[in-house]
């Protein structure tokens, strides 16, 4: 068992194209961690310099939008369904 | 170039006037590698302000999840300016993240509906959004999607 993430299409060319792919952590930053790993350049896309989550990056844990669960803090386990949305915004 | 159908082009536009003087935002979503924007998904603007707007994460999560089950993708974005031109804007462009999608961008800044102004205008305007580039297309307003494409079944009784 692993942990199931679904990729957006802005992402998807870090991941070859895939819409989901797997990894693993007991941390949603161990989990960034793992994924980065295998697919170099993704942790970029989600975390800031200062190791904290793009604020226009929306990261659910099942459905918990993880700003509300503590973040990169947020607790995973085998089986949890992750999924990354750029936030849809904009203003003049 | 964008083609819409009028009943979808006009719930959008309706859509900018009723939020005026607040943005309006949200997507028209169509089969995947159509290019149809078929169902109009009117979104709530999470940050209720005259100059932004984003949708709600949850609404968010919920409309990609209702996507994915149908096999569609957000064929067009829509927001409105509402005292700029539709035109998008530095941070517009900076946080598009569709590149597949068609920007629209209706500006209410000279509309008149609930004022009974002479002046009433609304201006739309579609672009594509690429890694920071914009360009603009041509809009073209079609009756209805029925004609001038296959339609699926037709039922006379």
């Amino acid at each position: 068992m692993a942990i199931e993430v679904r990729i957006p299409t802005i992402l998807r060319t870090h991941t070859g194209g895939s819409k989901t792919v797997e990894g693993s952590g007991d941390t949603l930053g161990a989990l960034v961690d793992d994924l980065d790993a295998k697919h170099p350049g993704l942790k970029n896309r989600l975390v800031t310099d200062e190791g904290t989550l793009h604020r226009f990056v929306n990261v659910y844990v099942n459905d918990e939008d993880v700003r509300f669960t503590g973040a990169l803090d947020t607790q995973v386990k085998d089986g949890d369904s992750v999924t990354i949305l750029p936030a849809v915004a904009g203003g003049c | 170039m964008l083609r819409i159908d009028r009943a979808t082009y006009d719930a959008i536009v309706a859509h900018a006037r009723e939020d005026h003087p607040d943005e309006a935002c949200g997507v028209v979503a169509g089969p995947e590698g159509s290019d149809r924007p078929e169902r109009f998904v009117p979104m709530l603007n999470a940050a209720r302000s005259p100059t932004f707007y984003e949708f709600d994460s949850g609404d968010l999560l919920t409309l990609y999840r209702e996507m994915d089950d149908r096999d569609e993708e957000p064929v067009v974005i829509y927001h409105s300016h509402t005292a700029t031109e539709a035109y998008p804007s530095r941070t517009d462009i900076g946080l598009a993240a569709e590149p597949n999608a068609h920007y629209v961008l209706v500006s209410t800044r000279q509309h008149g509906a609930e004022t009974g102004l002479v002046d009433d205008e609304v201006e739309f305007r579609s672009f594509r959004i690429v890694e920071g580039q914009v360009t603009e297309e041509e809009v073209e307003v079609v009756e209805s999607f029925l004609f001038g494409h296959s339609p699926t079944t037709v039922v006379y009784d």
